[in-house]
């Protein structure tokens, strides 16, 4: 199974950044799939909500999508950041956990879909600037394109993605501040 | 927010580029060497006997240490700052310098009669050493934990200590050139404790700075 998901994963991922933006719809919902199963394997005592790791993850890959090597298997890299990313809200939480890095590889995540309740990423939200804050809210919460956005605000769809990308890149540093 | 809903902001950005990682620490080691070798000129610059020091081997061995060091310390901060990248081989690169100098220090040992061993150690120049190996790395030293910032180190005290060594070693290959003390028991102790310093200061940097 892993070895055709790495196929697969790369190669929408090396798609998403060439700019296809069905292929990085397609690789993000893989991979969130991907990585609750993981965070909730490894979330057993509690006190972490498991969606959050998923979704600080989530924007973490998405901001760090640089760093992957075109040549490199991705779910190596994937997991990687997962792990980190759940490492820290432990940390950020006051407690301190061990996660085996050897069992990673092996035993591959069954997806699993997601459960609902209060975001961290809402309390993120709140830091932004006004302006940010409405255009991310309009692209995620209601769904709407850079075009439609662009007509409700009155603004150009070139500052609808300047203000996105900026909102993303701040919802993205604050979780790994505080 | 809803998972789903992030996932159609995140896919919204999808057309926003950054620059590779891999090309993005070439050109950070660009702007490192230069800067390095202005804060050199401008400061103390090469001895003026530069051209005949470089027949001596004990001279050019120097360069040997420090540019191993810097180019092992590369590799490895490059690895530690892409999520998933196997650090081992990097990581068993970073004994090459260590041990070079080592195997100088030995050697030294045998050709050098006993009692000139303190004064070798001491040499004339190890204030000067342990105060111009950190000011010309800093500047570098600062680019890297700044690229650090960029990438995505798992473990950023640990980068951020190789941050130190990789503008450590830059700096004392151009502060070599400036030295008069070629003997390596000179360089096993002082360059070490310079370059020992950027270390921590960038493990510290790592640890406050490179979050993510």
């Amino acid at each position: 199974m892993s070895g055709k998901d790495e196929a697969e994963l790369s190669r929408l991922l090396r798609a998403a950044i060439a700019g296809d933006e069905r292929a990085y719809a397609d690789f993000l919902h893989r991979i969130a799939a991907l990585v609750r199963g993981f965070v909730r394997r490894k979330i057993v005592q509690g006190g972490v909500d498991p969606e959050d790791v998923v979704q600080e993850t989530l924007l973490a890959i998405h901001v760090k999508r640089h760093t992957w090597r075109q040549d490199a298997p991705v779910l190596p890299w994937i997991y990687a950041i997962a792990r980190f990313k759940l490492i820290d809200a432990f940390r950020r939480r006051g407690r301190r956990i061990e996660i085996d890095v050897d069992d990673i590889a092996e035993t591959f995540a069954e997806p699993e879909p997601e459960t609902v309740s209060e975001r961290d990423i809402n309390r993120a939200l709140d830091g932004l600037s006004p302006a940010q804050r409405s255009v991310v809210s309009a692209v995620s919460v209601e769904g709407r394109s850079i075009g439609e956005t662009a007509a409700k605000f009155g603004i150009t769809e070139t500052a609808v993605r300047v203000s996105l990308h900026r909102g993303l890149a701040a919802i993205a540093k604050r979780f790994g501040r505080e | 927010m809803r998972t789903e809903d992030l996932i159609k902001a995140l896919d919204a950005d999808a057309s926003s580029k950054a620059m590779p990682l891999r090309s993005a620490w070439w050109l950070a080691a660009g702007a490192a060497v230069i800067i390095a070798a202005v804060v050199f000129l401008l400061t103390i610059g090469p001895r003026p006997d530069f051209m005949i020091a470089a027949h001596t081997m004990r001279f050019l061995s120097k360069f040997v240490f420090t540019i191993v060091l810097a180019i092992s310390a590369f590799a490895l901060i490059r690895a530690l700052s892409t999520p998933g990248a196997s650090t081992g081989r990097a990581m068993a690169g970073m004994i090459a310098a260590p041990l070079l100098v080592a195997v100088a220090v030995v050697l030294e040992l045998f050709m050098v009669p006993e009692a000139l061993w303190g004064t070798r150690m001491v040499g004339s120049n190890m204030m000067i050493c342990m105060g111009f190996i950190p000011l010309i790395g800093i500047g570098p030293l600062a680019i890297f934990l700044w690229m650090l910032r960029y990438g995505a180190p798992t473990r950023p005290v640990l980068a951020g200590a190789v941050a130190g060594l990789l503008a450590g070693g830059l700096a004392a290959t151009f502060y070599a050139a400036h030295c008069f003390d070629d003997s390596p028991l000179f360089v096993a102790t002082w360059y070490t404790i310079a370059i020992a310093a950027l270390a921590v200061l960038g493990a510290l940097g790592g640890r406050f700075f490179v979050r993510w």
